[in-house]
């Protein structure tokens, strides 16, 4: 057990080293120097651009060598200090990250977890049954291939704009203020619906086509057939069809985080929904590097924990994986 | 487990359409204006001292001596009492109203004034250049001031009468040197964000919307009247097409975004649409947008040559093509608005252009530019090939069209030309640093009370370090010319000698021809009818419906002053 959680703590954080290397090498092969490009707006005279400029380049941490900056950038880390943004001087990046995470909480983690239950449930019984199979899966298949951008330009242009249910944009609208009021929270609602509705259904498509093509390949097998050779009843088999089904979907969720995750920028970017994914999308667009290293690092943090949640999980759904280990020991 | 999951998630749907339908919410709506297009990344700054505070902190929070109403091209004397006098050739005087007071309850007096100035003097400011020509700020008591100047420049001073906040002594005194630009609030002196003289006050900003409050026992409610919107709300968007969609929910009321499309919301009156004009081209210009030419390559050097390109583009196709008629074509001077008084009728019938592809093709043969090669694209006269890009920054749909425009048409008399779309950052600094061969730009020719800034814009002379901030950003190189634009900021207007030396400037512009004003930018504003009326429009010239940043105190505060809600 602790060597299975050893092994696999070892192989995080390597990946954790090289990603945050590598997070905080990208920004700086972007042509151009945010500083400059910041001091572009300053019109008054040359004495006080220099005086501007060195301070803003200690402020951000952007003097010295780029070795230097390397070091610094490891020590202000671990310090928890993620640096300040460019563009929106003099806010600190944490600050900043803090402020969007919570919204990828509240549509991602619901719409993840969902979309994966309902999804799985609804794949296994596609499997097994062939009307839900003929009839619902081609509209998932549909939901599957079609990119998270085109999926949630029709959801607005549908729910929003001809239907007029949902507001086209935003975390909540103008002249309202976030507070624990049942105002608030139906303008919240109302507003976090369509993208969360958007991820869900993506989502859906993908693991109901998952679960349907591992149910139906288990419950042809010869342990399946074993089974009803023995005269089980279809419940059991199914039972045991799902279970070893739902293996190969849980490291599927583990695989496809990555790529759920940057579906939410996109996603997010079409509803002017706040979060990491538009964060950085901003950052790129703007240059703050300190902003895009912050909100990267909080996203690999995050997928991260996910995978280690998952690989807990496994361990307790796949026994094999959990005696392996407990014999070792 | 399975039913139960099923049962969650058929209860949280139920709930979350039935409390849609349920409920339409416009609480807290009625008393706030909510705008857009000023803001493009979230607010974090209302030091009215850094390069680029949050818009209104001039104008709603800090205020100016003078308000200039950029439509009507007449100067409001706001915390003055009344029009300053040039009491002396070199001195300028102002009196102070008696009623003005800082936010927290002190009187503003003649020493803040005497104080914002003397702090550029000592420090290294943005307004620090006025001390190459003022000499000295003296307050004569608490409510008079006097500027000496050594050698005034008249037009320049115009703009700063409106342009540079007063700010408080009692509190920015206190602030360290190091601290004075890059600080962004005022928290950590005054325990709040803000201490201004203007009528709304730092509320709340988070990162998608920057909140003013008013306030309530504002100075000027006697003297200038109250607004009436309780709440500015400022959204921060990132692009036009999804301010578009909230337009059409209403849930905006004044939109500042470039909207493609607007002539036809405008004339439907589903939408309760205004815009200042009823119909083309609906907004007032607000800038001129220039190609500016790298006057330091080959053939872009050459003035003929670059005449020669004036004459071959049409920006009447622009206008229709690229902007649904939103915009109009810009005089061959390039000037619009209250600049127009200076404009010379005498230049631009010798020396101005039009589209005319005959005459563009006539001229560039004449200079020599014809295909030596055989290719089917003309070559430098000494025979080696001729091929340009013009640059504008990728996303900015109206500029790509157009440059889309311009590259089509010069292409058709022969010259190589591609248009090309880079990231705004990458954009910026191949402009700041003469790295391009033409591009597009607007950024130093915006509305003011007076033309120099303009002519400074396209022809500044401070080009001569790694990067040109102040316009002229194709380092065009003209000292005859540098030294008449200086001339006439040291000339006051109506004299005639300024009037001439508007003449010989405009006559060099055009003869030369280091940029080419192709049309004018508007002020794109959207104004809705669902919570708010009394809007600026032709009609009812009240203000100027523009919420970006500089702009609140040329007319759209008064928009504020006038402003009423609908029941």
């Amino acid at each position: 057990m602790g060597k299975y959680f050893g092994k696999k703590l070892i192989i995080y954080i390597i990946t954790f080293f090289i990603a945050v290397t590598i997070n905080w090498l990208a920004p700086r092969f972007i042509p151009g120097d945010p500083v400059t490009s910041l001091l572009a707006q300053y019109q008054g005279p040359a004495a006080g651009r220099q005086m501007l400029e060195t301070r803003l380049r200690t402020l951000f941490g952007l003097e010295g060598s780029l070795i230097q900056q390397y070091i610094n950038f490891w020590a202000n880390l671990l310090r928890g200090d993620l640096g300040r943004s460019i563009l929106q001087f003099p806010r600190e990046v944490s600050e900043i990250v803090k402020n969007n995470i919570i919204y990828d909480i509240a549509v991602l983690l619901p719409a993840i977890s969902l979309s994966w239950i309902v999804g799985n449930k609804i794949g296994a019984m596609a499997g097994e049954n062939e009307k839900i199979d003929r009839y619902i899966m081609p509209l998932f298949y549909g939901f599957v291939s079609s990119p998270y951008f085109w999926f949630a330009i029709i959801v607005v242009f549908v729910f929003a704009h001809s239907l007029g249910w949902f507001p086209t944009a935003r975390a909540y609208g103008a002249g309202v203020r976030p507070a624990f009021t049942l105002n608030f929270i139906i303008v919240f609602l109302r507003h976090w619906f369509l993208p969360f509705f958007t991820m869900f259904l993506v989502g859906l498509g993908q693991w109901s086509i998952g679960m349907r093509n591992m149910v139906i390949y288990e419950i042809e097998s010869n342990y399946a057939n074993y089974l009803r050779s023995l005269g089980a009843r279809q419940k059991l088999i199914r039972n045991y069809a799902f279970r070893n089904g739902v293996l190969p979907q849980v490291t599927g969720l583990a695989i496809q985080l990555g790529q759920i995750v940057s579906g939410a920028i996109t996603v997010q970017v079409v509803f002017d929904y706040p979060g990491l994914g538009r964060l950085m999308y901003q950052a790129v667009q703007q240059q703050d590097f300190f902003v895009l290293q912050g909100a990267f690092l909080s996203l690999i943090l995050m997928v991260l924990a996910a995978n280690f949640l998952i690989d807990i999980i496994y361990m307790f759904i796949d026994p094999r994986i959990r005696l392996s280990y407990s014999e070792e020991e | 487990m399975k039913s139960h999951w099923k049962t969650w998630l058929i209860v949280m749907l139920a709930v979350v359409f039935t409390m849609t339908f349920a409920f339409t919410v416009r609480a807290d709506r009625a008393d706030t204006l909510v705008t857009t297009g000023a803001i493009w990344a979230p607010p974090s700054n209302w030091n009215p001292l850094y390069f680029a505070p949050e818009p209104g902190t001039v104008g709603l929070a800090y205020e100016p001596l003078f308000h200039y109403n950029a439509i009507e091209g007449e100067y409001i004397p706001w915390l003055a009492a009344e029009e300053g006098a040039w009491i002396e050739d070199d001195v300028f005087h102002v009196e102070l109203r008696a009623e003005p007071e800082w936010h927290d309850g002190q009187t503003l007096t003649a020493q803040d004034v005497v104080f914002t100035f003397e702090l550029a003097e000592e420090y290294n400011l943005e307004y620090t250049y006025l001390w190459n020509y003022l000499e000295e700020v003296t307050a004569l008591n608490d409510r008079e001031v006097e500027f000496h100047f050594d050698t005034p420049n008249y037009q320049e001073w115009k703009q700063v009468l409106y342009e540079i906040p007063i700010i408080p002594e009692h509190i920015f005194s206190e602030i360290p040197e190091e601290d004075l630009q890059t600080i962004s609030d005022l928290s950590e002196f005054a325990g709040q964000e803000v201490v201004g003289s203007g009528p709304y006050t730092y509320d709340d900003a988070t990162p998608d919307r920057m909140i003013w409050q008013r306030v309530d026992n504002w100075w000027g409610n006697e003297v200038h009247g109250e607004p009436a919107p309780r709440f500015i709300e400022i959204l921060v968007t990132d692009a036009n097409h999804i301010v578009l969609g909230m337009v059409l929910q209403e849930q905006i009321d004044l939109s500042n975004n470039f909207l493609p499309g607007t002539p036809s919301i405008a004339e439907n009156p589903g939408y309760n649409i205004t815009t200042y004009y009823d119909g083309p081209p609906y907004h007032v210009p607000d800038n001129t947008a220039m190609l500016f030419f790298n006057t330091q390559e080959k053939g872009l050097d050459d003035a003929d040559f670059r005449r020669a390109v004036s004459f071959a583009i049409n920006p009447e196709e622009i206008v229709e093509r690229a902007y649904e008629h939103t915009v109009e074509k810009a005089d061959p001077t390039g000037l619009f608005g209250g600049w127009l008084d200076y404009r010379s009728e005498d230049a631009v019938d010798e020396y101005g252009f039009e589209y005319d592809p005959d005459t563009a093709v006539t001229k560039l043969e004449e200079a020599g530019y014809t295909d030596t090669t055989g290719d089917g694209w003309r070559n430098h006269p000494d025979g080696d090939d001729l091929s340009y890009q013009i640059e504008v920054p990728a996303g900015w749909s109206d500029w790509e069209d157009s440059v889309r425009i311009i590259a089509e048409q010069l292409r058709d008399i022969g010259l190589n030309v591609e248009p090309n779309f880079v990231d705004f950052s990458i954009y910026e600094d191949n402009m700041l640093t003469a790295n391009f061969d033409m591009l597009i730009n607007n950024f130093t020719t915006g509305k003011s009370g007076t033309p120099y800034t303009y002519w400074d814009g396209v022809a500044s002379d401070q080009i001569y370090d790694e990067q040109a901030t102040q316009g002229n950003y194709g380092r065009y190189e003209n000292e005859e010319l540098f030294e008449y634009i200086d001339l006439f900021n040291r000339m006051p207007d109506g004299e005639a000698a300024a009037y001439r030396v508007a003449e010989d400037i405009q006559e060099i512009l055009l003869q030369d021809m280091p940029s080419v004003p192709l049309w004018y930018n508007g002020a794109w504003a959207v104004m809705s009818e669902v919570y708010w009326t009394n809007w600026p429009t032709e009609h009812n010239p009240t203000g100027f419906p523009l919420s970006w940043g500089g702009d609140w105190q040329l007319g759209t505060v008064q928009m504020l002053l006038e402003l009423e809600p609908i029941e």
